[in-house]
C-alpha cells in the first residue's frame, strides 16, 4: 500500500501517545515478570509430602455410568486414593447461579470431559499413569451439541429473556427495506498461557489454605465450603496472580479448587492440581457459540426503525454463568445504534458441551455480530457502503437503550468522526478502490466497527468492593483489594491511586495477593470493573487515612486541617514545605493512637436493573470507540492478512497509558482472533477436535495486523470511572469484529457472485471457499 | 551419568535421559521460570537457549524444553531465564520487555526474553526481521504483540551498535551476565563422554515423539541418536545434495550453499513450525513420522530424494522416498534399521522449485495442505517434473501420474489446467479439523496454480487459469 499523504492531525497524536507511553507508569510486576521471578500458583514452595492430583473425566458427551473398575488404578505403586462424588462430606454442587452442576458426575454424564473421580498420587506421573487403568462403562444417551437442536428439543437452561422498546412489528410496516437472516458466531478457547490450577494445604483445626489461580476468590471459598459441608471461615483462599483469565477463571477455576481442598480435606495432607493443556482444553467451557436470526427494517433514508432478533446461546451442560452471559447479550444487542423499536430475546440452550463460560465480552461481541451483520447484508442488498447505515443510526445524548437506560455523555458520533477525520477515510477508501482496480490476486477490503459497551456488573448487587489499607510504623504500605491481578494491570492501577493520594513513591507501597481473609465477600475480577471498584474502595480509605493524618499533623503545626498538603513524602502547609516528613508524620500519629489501618466499602451509586420489567439503569457509564480495519486477501491462497487497525478509543481520562494501550491492543487481537483463526470445532458425539494448540490456533506475532494505532478521542472522563480513567479490559475486543467485515468485502470484491454469509469465524477455509463460490 | 552446565552450575544426574528437559529444570531444579503452557512446542512459555560447543566458542539455540529430552543437554550449555538475570538489574532485553509494556500477565515473558536473548547471541543478522523471528515459537495472549514487537525493534537498535559478534560486548552491554564468558572453558573440562545408550525407542530431536508420548519415553527406554555424527553433515557433491537425518531444519536455514541453489528457502523454511522447533526437529524425524502433511516430507518428494536406510548390521539400503510410504503412518523401515540420510539432485539453472503452504494460521500451524513441485524446463518444454502434495491422501503423496503426465509437455495454461485434473484423480482428501474434503480439493489446484504463477510471473497470472478452469 503506498503511503498515505502526510497527515500531520495524526502524526501529533500519534506522537502524543508516544510521550506519554514514555512517562506511563509500567506494570509493577514487569521486574519480577521478565526475569522469571513473579510467582504463579505452579511455583509456590510446597509443602514437604505433598500429593499431586489427576482428573478423571467423561469419555462420552452423555450417557449413564453402568460400571466404573477403579482396581488397577487404586493398585498403582503411589496412588494415594481416589476420590469420587460419594466421598463430598457436604453438597456434590458447584452451580454458581443455578444448582444444577456437580462436582463429580454421580448416575450420568452431561458433558465430554466432565469430572468423575480425582486420582491422588505421590506425583502427576503417577496419577496420570492410573487414570489410564481405570474402566467405565457408559451407556449412550442422545447428545445434543448445538444450539439449534436444543431448542427443538426444548433443552433449556432457564426461561427465555427478552427486551423490548417502541413496537417492533407496527415499525417493520412501515419499514422501506426489510432483511432477515441467520447468523453464527463461534466459541472461543480462552488459552490462558498459565492453564487452571489449585493448592491446598491443610491448617490446624480443621481448616483448609487453598492458593488458586482464580479470578473469584470468594466463589471458590464458599464452593469449598458448600461441597466440605463447612463454614466459610474455615476455608482461606489466597491468590497471587493469574498467568491469563480472560474470564475463563471467573467460574471456572473453582472446581480444581474444591477437589484439592477435599483431597486435603480427607488426606490431611497438601494437595496440588494442575491441570495440563490437553485436559484443561477438554475439561472446561469456553465463549458461547451463538446461532441467532434476526430481522432489520431500514427506512429509505437508511434509518434502522426496527431489529428484531434472537438469539440461541449455547451454554453447554450446565448454567455456569450462561443466564447473565445471555442478559449482557440483550444490553448489547444494538451496539452503538439507537434503534427505536427493538425486540430482542434470548434462549440459553442446555448441550452437551462442556459448560460454557465468562469470555472477555460477557455475551457483548456475540449481539454486536448480529447488528453488525443485519447491517451488513441491508448494505450488501440495497447495494450500498455498510458504513453508511452505521453512521446513519450512531447514538446520540438522551437516546433511549433497549433496556430503558438512557445514554449520557455519549461518544459513539464522536470516536466516528474522529476517527473518519484523522485517520483521513477519504483516501483510505480510495486506496482500497485503486487497489482492488489494479490487481486480480489480491484484493483489499476496508470496515468500520464502532463499540458501544456498559459498564458494571449487570447484576447489580455484585457491584462493590472493599479495600484494606495498613499504614505501618515506617511509612511503608500495604494495600490488600478484592482485585485479582491477571495481567491487566489492575494493582499497578491500586498503587497508583495511593501514592497520588499520599504522595510518596510507588516503592513504598506494596499490593498485597487478593486473599479472603483479608478482604472478604467480594465479587470477582471480572467485567472491566475490578480498577473502578477496588480503585474507588482504596481511593476512599486512602482519604479517610489521609484526613486523620491531616489532623495529626495540624496539631503538630499548630495550623488548621484545610492548610494542610502532602507532597513528596513532606507536609505543606498552605503551600509551603514544613520540616515534617512523612515518615515522622507516621511515628507521631503512632504516638498518639491514630489508627493507621482503613477499611473502606465501596458501592456503584444510581445504578439498578428490575429483571420483572427488564428496565432500569444498570451500567454505571459506557465506553465508546469507532475502529477502522483493512485488509488484504490473497485471492490465489485464500489467505489474508490485516494491514492496520486504525481505532480512536474513549479511555476518559486515562490514568496509566501504557497499561490501557495494552488492554486495548490485547483486547483487539482477541477480537481479531475470535472472528478469524480460532476455531473450534466438536464431532457430533460432543468430543471436542480442537482439543491442542496444535489444533486450535491463537494469533501469533505474524497474524497480527501490520499496524495497530489507538488514538484516545477527547473527553470528559467520567466522574463513575476511577479518576475519570475508563474501564478498558473489554470493550476493545469488539473492534475485532471488524475484521470478519473487512475480509467480506475483500471477498466480495474479488467474487461478484458471493453470497454473504455471516459465519464466524472467517478462516482461510471459508475465504477461499467464499472467493470461488459459483451462484 | 548426564552432565551439563545449567545457568551457572555444573550437573550430573542419574535421571532417566527420557523425561524432558523442561520437567528436570522446573521440578528437579526448582528453576520456576520456565513455564509451561501446553508441552507440546506450541507456545514456548518453556524456551530455554541450549549452548553447543563450537570450537572455542559456544552456538547458542533457543529450544522449547517441553519436547525436549534432558538426554539432549548432556555436553552443553543450558540457560534459562534465571540464567540470564543480572544482579539487581534488569538486562537489555528484559528492560526493552519493560519499557514497552510487553508484559502483561507474565506468564509467556520469561519464554520471549529467552527466545530474545538466544538472538542477541546468536550469529544470526541483526535486524528486525531476524528477531521476530527469533519470537516466533512464543504465542503470548494478553498483549497483541504491538508492544513485544517494539521490544524487539529496541533491542535491535542496540545490537545494531555493535562492532563484532563477541560475549564480550554483549557482557559489556548486560545482554547476558558475566559468566558466560566461562562457559567454553568449563564446557570444554566437564567429562561429557558418549552416553549409555540402552536400547529403546531412537530419539533426535524429539519434537514430534515427545508430543505424541511424552509419558511413555519418560518412562521407558530411549536411544537417543541427536549427537551422533554418522547421521550428521550436508555434503554437495556433483550437483547431488546429502544430508544426513540428523540435519535439523535450521541446519538447512542456515547453510549458505543449500539457500545458493534455492533462494527461497527462508521463505519456505518459515513457514516450517518455529525457530524453537526448527533447531530441535530432525529431517529424518520428520520423515519418519510419516505425517501425510510433513512439511520437510513434501519437500523432499518434490526433489525427488533419495533415502540411505541402516541396518543394525551397519549394512545400507537405498530406495526412492517417493517409494518408502505404504499406507497411513506406514513405511518400509524394518526393526532396528534408521534413516542415515537423504540426497537429491540440487536445482540447477534450466530448473525451478517452489513449496507452498497453507493452514489456519501462516506460522507455527499444521498444514491443511503442503505442496512441492521441481520442474525442468528446456525449450519451453517441461522435461522433468516432480510434484508433492500433503494433506491430501493417508501418505506425503507423490504425484506420479500428474508428474508423468507433466513431462515432456509445453509449458502453458491448458497443460497447467489439464494436469490440475489429473492431481485431482490422484488426491483422495478427508474432511477433518484442517478442513473439508472440498476445501482441500479446492486449496490442491489453488497451490498448484500458485507454483506456477510463482515461478513464471512472467508468464502466468491467476487470472489465466480462471479464465480456463
Amino acid at each position: 500500500m503506498h503511503k498515505n499523504k502526510t497527515n500531520i492531525k495524526l502524526d501529533t497524536k500519534l506522537e502524543a501517545v508516544s510521550i506519554a507511553l514514555k512517562k506511563s507508569i509500567k506494570n509493577l510486576d514487569s521486574y519480577t515478570h521478565v526475569r522469571g521471578e513473579s510467582l504463579y500458583v505452579d511455583d509456590v514452595n510446597i509443602r514437604q509430602g505433598t500429593f499431586h492430583a489427576v482428573v478423571f473425566d467423561a469419555p462420552k458427551a452423555h450417557g449413564k455410568i453402568k460400571s466404573i473398575d477403579y482396581t488397577k488404578a487404586e493398585a498403582l505403586q503411589g496412588v494415594e486414593r481416589i476420590f469420587t462424588y460419594k466421598d463430598v462430606p457436604g453438597k456434590n454442587e458447584i452451580g454458581g447461579i443455578i444448582a444444577d452442576e456437580p462436582l463429580f458426575a454421580e448416575d450420568e454424564v452431561h458433558f465430554w470431559g466432565m469430572p468423575i473421580a480425582l486420582i491422588v498420587a505421590e506425583s502427576e506421573f503417577i496419577a496420570r499413569k492410573a487414570r489410564d487403568l481405570i474402566e467405565i462403562n457408559i451407556e449412550d444417551l442422545p447428545v445434543i451439541t448445538t444450539a439449534k437442536e436444543a431448542k427443538a428439543k426444548g433443552s433449556f437452561i432457564n426461561a427465555p429473556r427478552s427486551f423490548s422498546l417502541g413496537n417492533t412489528e407496527k415499525a417493520f410496516a412501515d419499514c422501506d427495506y426489510i432483511f432477515e437472516g441467520e447468523t453464527f458466531s463461534n466459541g472461543q478457547e480462552h488459552l490462558y498461557i498459565e492453564a487452571q490450577g489449585a493448592y491446598a494445604e491443610p491448617l490446624e483445626n480443621g481448616n483448609i489454605k487453598i492458593t488458586s489461580s482464580t479470578q473469584g476468590p470468594t466463589a471458590v471459598q464458599k464452593t469449598v465450603a458448600q461441597v466440605l459441608g463447612v463454614a466459610m471461615h474455615k476455608i482461606e483462599v489466597d491468590v497471587t496472580r493469574l498467568g491469563g483469565g480472560f474470564g475463563g477463571k471467573e467460574d471456572q477455576a473453582t472446581p480444581w479448587a474444591v477437589m484439592a481442598a477435599l483431597a486435603t480435606y480427607h488426606l490431611n495432607q497438601s494437595v496440588k492440581l494442575i491441570l495440563n493443556r490437553h485436559d484443561d482444553l477438554r475439561m472446561t467451557g469456553k465463549r458461547h457459540p451463538y446461532e441467532s436470526t434476526y430481522k432489520i427494517g431500514l427506512s429509505k433514508d437508511l434509518k434502522i426503525l426496527a431489529y428484531q432478533t434472537e438469539f440461541l446461546q449455547n451454554s453447554g451442560a450446565a448454567a455456569d454463568l450462561s443466564p447473565a452471559i445471555a442478559e449482557r447479550t440483550l444490553f448489547h444487542a444494538t451496539n452503538s445504534y439507537y434503534v427505536p423499536n427493538v425486540t430482542t430475546k434470548v434462549l440459553s440452550c442446555k448441550t452437551n458441551l462442556p459448560p460454557n463460560t465468562a469470555f472477555r465480552g460477557f455475551g457483548g461481541p456475540q449481539g454486536m455480530f448480529v447488528i453488525e451483520s443485519a447491517i451488513a447484508k441491508a448494505a450488501h442488498e440495497i447495494g450500498v457502503p455498510t458504513r453508511k447505515i452505521q453512521e446513519a443510526n450512531l447514538l446520540d445524548e438522551n437516546d433511549t437503550f433497549s433496556y430503558g437506560q438512557i445514554a449520557k455523555k455519549v461518544e459513539a458520533k464522536n470516536t466516528w468522526h474522529t476517527a473518519k477525520n484523522i485517520f483521513n477515510i477519504d483516501a483510505l477508501e480510495q486506496e482500497v478502490a485503486d487497489f482492488n482496480k489494479n490487481n486480480t490476486a489480491f484484493k483489499k477490503g476496508i470496515s468500520f466497527m464502532p463499540i458501544t459497551f456498559g459498564i458494571s456488573f449487570t447484576n447489580t448487587p455484585m457491584n462493590h468492593a472493599r479495600a484494606l489499607v495498613h499504614i505501618y510504623l515506617d511509612g511503608s504500605i500495604g494495600i490488600s483489594t478484592a482485585a485479582v491481578e491477571m495481567g491487566q494491570g489492575v494493582n499497578t492501577k491500586m498503587m497508583q491511586i495511593a501514592a497520588a493520594i499520599f504522595s510518596i513513591p510507588i516503592e513504598k507501597i506494596k499490593i498485597e495477593s487478593t486473599n479472603t481473609t483479608r478482604v472478604a465477600n467480594t465479587s470477582p475480577s471480572a467485567a472491566s470493573s475490578t480498577a473502578d471498584l477496588n480503585g474507588k474502595a482504596t481511593l476512599m480509605a486512602c482519604k479517610s487515612l489521609l484526613e486523620r493524618l491531616k489532623t495529626v499533623a495540624s496539631e503538630a503545626l499548630h495550623t488548621s486541617e484545610k492548610s494542610i498538603t502532602l507532597k513528596e513524602e513532606t507536609v505543606y502547609v498552605n503551600g509551603e514545605k514544613s520540616n515534617l516528613t512523612w515518615t515522622q508524620l507516621i511515628s507521631k500519629a503512632m504516638l498518639q493512637r491514630v489508627a493507621l489501618t482503613e477499611n473502606a466499602h465501596y458501592a456503584t451509586p444510581e445504578i439498578h436493573f428490575d429483571k420483572t420489567k427488564e428496565k432500569g439503569h444498570p451500567f454505571a457509564y459506557h465506553v465508546y470507540g469507532t475502529a477502522i480495519t483493512t485488509t488484504t486477501i490473497d485471492c490465489t491462497r485464500g489467505t489474508y492478512e490485516f494491514d492496520s487497525v486504525k481505532i480512536v478509543h474513549d479511555y476518559g481520562k486515562s490514568m496509566s497509558e501504557g497499561i490501557d494501550l495494552g488492554q486495548a491492543e490485547g483486547a483487539l487481537i482477541q477480537g481479531i482472533g475470535w472472528m478469524t483463526l480460532e476455531e473450534i470445532a466438536y464431532n457430533k458425539d460432543g468430543r471436542l477436535l480442537s482439543n491442542a494448540l496444535s489444533t486450535y490456533k491463537v494469533p501469533d506475532i505474524f497474524s497480527v495486523p501490520k499496524t495497530v494505532e489507538v488514538i484516545p478521542v477527547e473527553t470528559e472522563g467520567n466522574d463513575m470511572a476511577i479518576l475519570k480513567s475508563k474501564a478498558v479490559g473489554e470493550p476493545p475486543l469488539m473492534y475485532g469484529i471488524g475484521a470478519y467485515f473487512a475480509l467480506q468485502n475483500a471477498i466480495k470484491a474479488f467474487n461478484p457472485n458471493y453470497d454473504v454469509k455471516f459465519h464466524a469465524p472467517m478462516t482461510p477455509e471459508k475465504v477461499l471457499t467464499g472467493l470461488y463460490q459459483k451462484q | 551419568m548426564i552432565t551439563f552446565i545449567l545457568n551457572n552450575k555444573t550437573i550430573s544426574t542419574t535421571e532417566h535421559s527420557g523425561m524432558t528437559l523442561l520437567d528436570f529444570v522446573r521440578y528437579q531444579q526448582r528453576l520456576t521460570g520456565t513455564k509451561i503452557g501446553c508441552r507440546e512446542g506450541d507456545c514456548g512459555a518453556c524456551t530455554l537457549l541450549v549452548g553447543t560447543p563450537n570450537g572455542d566458542t559456544i552456538k547458542y539455540q533457543s529450544i522449547t524444553s517441553c519436547i525436549s529430552p534432558l538426554g539432549n543437554a548432556h555436553g552443553k550449555h543450558v540457560v534459562t531465564v534465571e540464567g540470564t538475570n543480572l544482579q539487581d538489574k534488569l538486562t537489555t532485553a528484559q528492560e526493552a520487555m519493560k519499557a514497552n509494556y510487553a508484559t502483561q500477565c507474565g506468564f509467556c515473558t520469561p519464554g520471549f526474553v529467552v527466545s530474545l536473548t538466544g538472538f542477541a547471541l546468536s550469529d544470526s543478522e541483526k535486524n528486525y526481521k531476524n528477531a521476530i523471528d527469533a519470537i516466533s515459537g512464543n504465542i503470548c495472549r494478553c498483549t497483541g504483540y504491538k508492544s513485544i514487537e517494539k521490544a524487539a525493534q529496541q533491542l535491535v537498535d542496540k545490537l545494531k551498535t555493535q562492532e563484532n559478534n563477541s560475549l564480550d560486548w554483549l557482557i559489556k552491554n548486560e545482554f547476558i551476565p558475566a559468566y558466560f564468558e566461562t562457559i567454553p572453558k568449563r564446557l570444554k573440562d566437564i567429562e561429557a563422554n558418549d552416553l549409555n545408550q540402552p536400547k529403546g525407542k531412537y530419539i533426535s530431536g524429539g519434537t514430534d515423539l515427545y508430543v505424541q508420548q511424552a509419558d511413555h519415553l519418560a518412562d521407558n527406554e530411549v536411544h537417543l541418536i541427536a549427537e551422533k555424527d554418522y547421521l550428521k553433515g550436508i555434503t554437495i557433491k556433483n550437483g547431488i545434495c546429502t544430508i544426513g537425518t540428523n540435519a535439523t531444519v535450521s541446519d538447512l536455514w542456515n547453510h549458505t550453499e543449500i539457500n545458493s541453489y534455492f533462494p527461497n528457502l527462508k521463505k519456505h523454511l518459515k513457514l516450517v513450525s518455529s525457530e524453537q522447533i526448527r533447531n530441535m526437529a530432525s529431517l529424518g524425524g520428520n520423515l519418519v513420522n510419516a505425517s501425510p502433511i510433513g512439511d520437510m516430507t513434501i519437500f523432499l518428494l518434490s526433489l525427488n530424494s533419495t533415502i540411505t536406510i541402516l541396518n543394525t548390521e551397519e549394512k545400507e539400503r537405498t530406495i526412492a522416498l517417493k517409494n518408502f510410504y505404504q499406507g497411513y503412518k506406514t513405511f518400509d523401515l524394518k526393526e532396528g534399521e534408521l534413516l542415515k540420510a537423504v540426497s537429491f539432485k540440487l536445482p540447477t539453472k534450466d530448473s525451478f522449485f517452489n513449496f507452498e503452504k497453507v493452514c489456519k494460521r501462516t506460522h507455527l500451524d499444521i498444514a491443511s495442505v503442503n505442496a512441492a513441485i521441481h520442474l525442468s524446463i528446456e525449450n519451453k518444454t517441461i522435461s522433468e517434473a516432480h510434484i508433492s502434495i500433503g494433506g491430501v491422501a493417508a501418505i506425503p503423496k507423490y504425484l506420479h501420474e500428474t508428474s508423468a503426465f507433466l513431462t515432456g509437455k509445453p509449458l502453458t495454461t491448458e497443460t497447467i489446467i489439464e494436469a490440475n485434473d489429473i492431481l485431482q484423480k490422484e488426491i483422495t482428501p478427508i474432511s477433518d479439523v484442517r478442513g473439508t474434503n472440498d476445501y482441500k480439493r479446492l486449496l490442491a489446484r489453488q497451490l498448484f496454480f500458485a507454483h506456477f504463477t510463482t515461478l513464471f510471473p512472467k508468464q502466468f497470472t491467476l487470472k489465466d487459469f480462471l479464465q480456463h478452469a
